[in-house]
């Protein structure tokens, strides 16, 4: 790979995916996924249980394995080297549906445990970086509590703010309000929304169209481990193109 | 209720508790008479009370003899217990043979312990950081005090030590090594890399497979036919190492428990972040699995510490060796129940003192609701 093109891609491109295919043993999960995600660009990816979209957002960093065909990050291919592994979870941040907090940490140092670790930060100015992503998230007062005294909303904004820490220039998330009582839902959409409006590369797996129609760039429809139909929210949700994604739409937006 | 006001929807206030008995008041009522069945039960167990606990106290208490210098004497002075019988004996139970005049090291090593345990065991101690060293360094300290034989002191055999003393140093070491042994053998069985998988898992396997006894007479009789001649190393070492191996095995199981319950996401969630393994495991995994397994963890520590009395298959003379060896002294013959409460309270106290431990520890971490 020739080093100008690296970095060419690089200035334009935050994620390419070429190809792709999955299994687990004999299930084909993943079926020739080709992507390409631009800088800045906002994604929602949505799509009935089952279909392959946490799967696919979790091969972006690795917390899956893809077997065949490519995957870059940032400019970088994801391969087994390690390096290359940690170097694109360094810049990628996750947040997950069931928020994975450190119970044993506080809100505190649940955010500065990678920035001291990974960044090799000084702990006073992690400390500042912390504080200033809670207050973002808009719960700075919990910054000494554990999660578990927290609420679900208030853990997955943590969570956000956490992944925020380590100044990611690409954030997934993983359904990141399916575990959460409906009245927490919008507290969480908020600070996603609030997020958008930076200029973040989001990469998002959720059924929450509002959110969707509002903030996204483009919206991938998956089934059967397949993208099925890839559109800007206005079209996709007004002019489906393929059967599947209307009886999706049908099926989710119906009551 | 008849008398409880109404409210307009809304406005409802919170109230106090209705107050019928708090306190001891409210305690005694709960647990001892709030049914026929308890008040019943609760009589009963006065009753039998009254009927035993005389008879306990005049045996050990009251009509006990505390100096005399031969049973005959003891059955003259009381009908009760016969203490005089340990108080001549207490040296050895402490000290097992270690000679007289060195026994100032033991009991310096034994201050020396103590110290050493109490940055181990409480985070608030002060200047902590600089007394854990001392802990990771007390270990050997305590060897050369014990041992001897450089910088001047008088080299001891450790076929001398015995009682109190060996049951301290066996259960002290096994307890100390084990814990980090256990550690990393359970990380290596639930480690994805097939070599260290499998050589872990056939060591715990192989040593909770086969029982103590047998490993203590590998260490004093097999290992000198494996061992090249003319290498002969000390029959405590041995022991030690086979008591610590021993007990690492089951920690390695308890903590392996630890490990699997924790939520995948944890582990997920560490990666995401790009933190690397030992990082995660020292951070994020290790932290809330021993903190999960501290019950385990102890009880295996507790069983650790009461089987250093096996010893005694191999001719070493641990607590229990010593009084069994006192119940046959022709001058006190016969006085196996002073012998054995004795022995049965140390333990006691011990084994206690470490649950109770485990108790405040497990208390001290708790940090809200779990989810």
């Amino acid at each position: 790979m020739a080093k100008p093109d690296a970095n060419k891609k690089e200035s334009e491109i935050a994620i390419e995916v070429l190809q792709m295919n999955k299994w687990y043993g004999e299930f084909h999960v993943l079926k020739n996924i080709n992507l390409t995600v631009k800088r800045g660009e906002r994604i929602v990816i949505c799509g009935p249980s089952g279909s392959g979209k946490s799967t696919m957002i979790r091969c972006m960093n690795r917390l899956e394995e893809h077997q065949q065909g490519h995957i870059y990050v940032d400019g970088i291919e994801l391969t087994n080297d390690l390096k290359n592994i940690d170097a694109i979870r360094r810049e990628v941040g996750m947040v997950f549906q069931h928020f994975n907090l450190f119970p044993h940490l506080t809100v505190l140092e649940n955010c500065t445990l990678a920035p001291i670790w990974v960044r090799k930060t000084p702990k006073r100015e992690a400390e500042e970086i912390a504080m200033k992503y809670l207050e973002r998230v808009k719960i700075p007062e919990q910054a000494l509590k554990y999660p578990g005294q927290l609420s679900g909303g208030q853990q997955q904004r943590v969570a956000i703010a956490r992944s925020l820490c380590m100044n990611p220039r690409i954030m997934l998330f993983d359904e990141p309000t399916s575990a959460l009582d409906p009245e927490m839902i919008s507290e969480v959409l908020d600070t996603m929304i609030d997020l958008a409006s930076t200029g973040m590369t989001m990469l998002c797996v959720t059924h929450e169209m509002g959110f969707a129609r509002k903030v996204a760039d483009r919206v991938i429809f998956m089934d059967g481990g397949e993208i099925i139909e890839e559109n800007k929210p206005e079209e996709f949700f007004t002019n489906p193109q393929s059967e599947r994604t209307k009886l999706f739409l049908s099926q989710i937006l119906g009551h | 209720m008849s008398d409880a006001k109404s409210y307009e929807p809304g406005h409802h206030p919170s109230l106090p508790p209705p107050k019928n008995l708090v306190g001891w008041q409210r305690w005694v009522w709960d647990n001892l008479f709030g049914t026929v069945t308890n008040t019943i039960l609760t009589l009963l167990s006065i009753y039998l009370l009254y009927l035993i606990l005389p008879g306990i106290l005049d045996y050990f208490i009251f009509d006990a003899v505390v100096n005399a210098s031969s049973r005959a004497e003891c059955a003259e002075l009381g009908s009760g217990a016969c203490w005089a019988f340990i108080g001549d004996r207490f040296s050895v139970f402490i000290y097992g043979f270690y000679p007289d005049e060195l026994r100032w090291r033991p009991n310096l090593t034994f201050i020396l312990l103590i110290l050493a345990l109490i940055p181990v065991l409480y985070d608030n101690t002060p200047f902590r950081k600089y007394g854990l060293y001392f802990s990771l360094a007390f270990p050997i300290i305590a060897a050369i005090l014990m041992v001897g034989g450089v910088f001047g002191l008088e080299q001891v055999d450790t076929r001398l030590f015995g009682g109190v003393l060996l049951t301290i140093v066996i259960g002290v070491t096994g307890i100390t090594f084990s814990l980090p042994l256990g550690i990393i053998l359970a990380l290596g069985r639930y480690s994805n890399l097939p070599a260290i998988k499998v050589v872990c898992t056939v060591f715990i396997e192989f040593i909770r497979g086969v029982p103590l006894i047998t490993l203590l007479f590998v260490a004093s009789t097999m290992l000198s036919y494996f061992l090249p001649p003319g290498t002969n190393f000390d029959l405590l070492l041995r022991v030690l190492i086979m008591v610590t191996l021993f007990a690492s095995a089951y920690m390695a199981e308890v903590i392996r428990g630890g490990l699997q319950s924790l939520p995948k996401g944890q582990f997920e969630a560490a990666d995401a972040m790009g933190l690397k393994y030992w990082q995660t495991m020292r951070l994020i995994i290790l932290p809330q699995a021993l903190k999960i397994s501290i019950p385990g963890i102890v009880n295996t520590f507790i069983g650790l510490y009461k089987d250093t009395t096996l010893v005694i298959v191999i001719g070493m003379l641990d607590v229990l060796g010593v009084a069994k060896s006192a119940v046959s002294d022709p001058v006190w013959n016969g006085l196996s129940v002073e012998i054995y409460v004795f022995v049965a309270a140390f333990f006691f106290v011990c084994c206690f003192g470490m649950s109770r431990y485990s108790m405040y520890l497990e208390n001290k971490l708790h940090t809200g609701h779990k989810r």
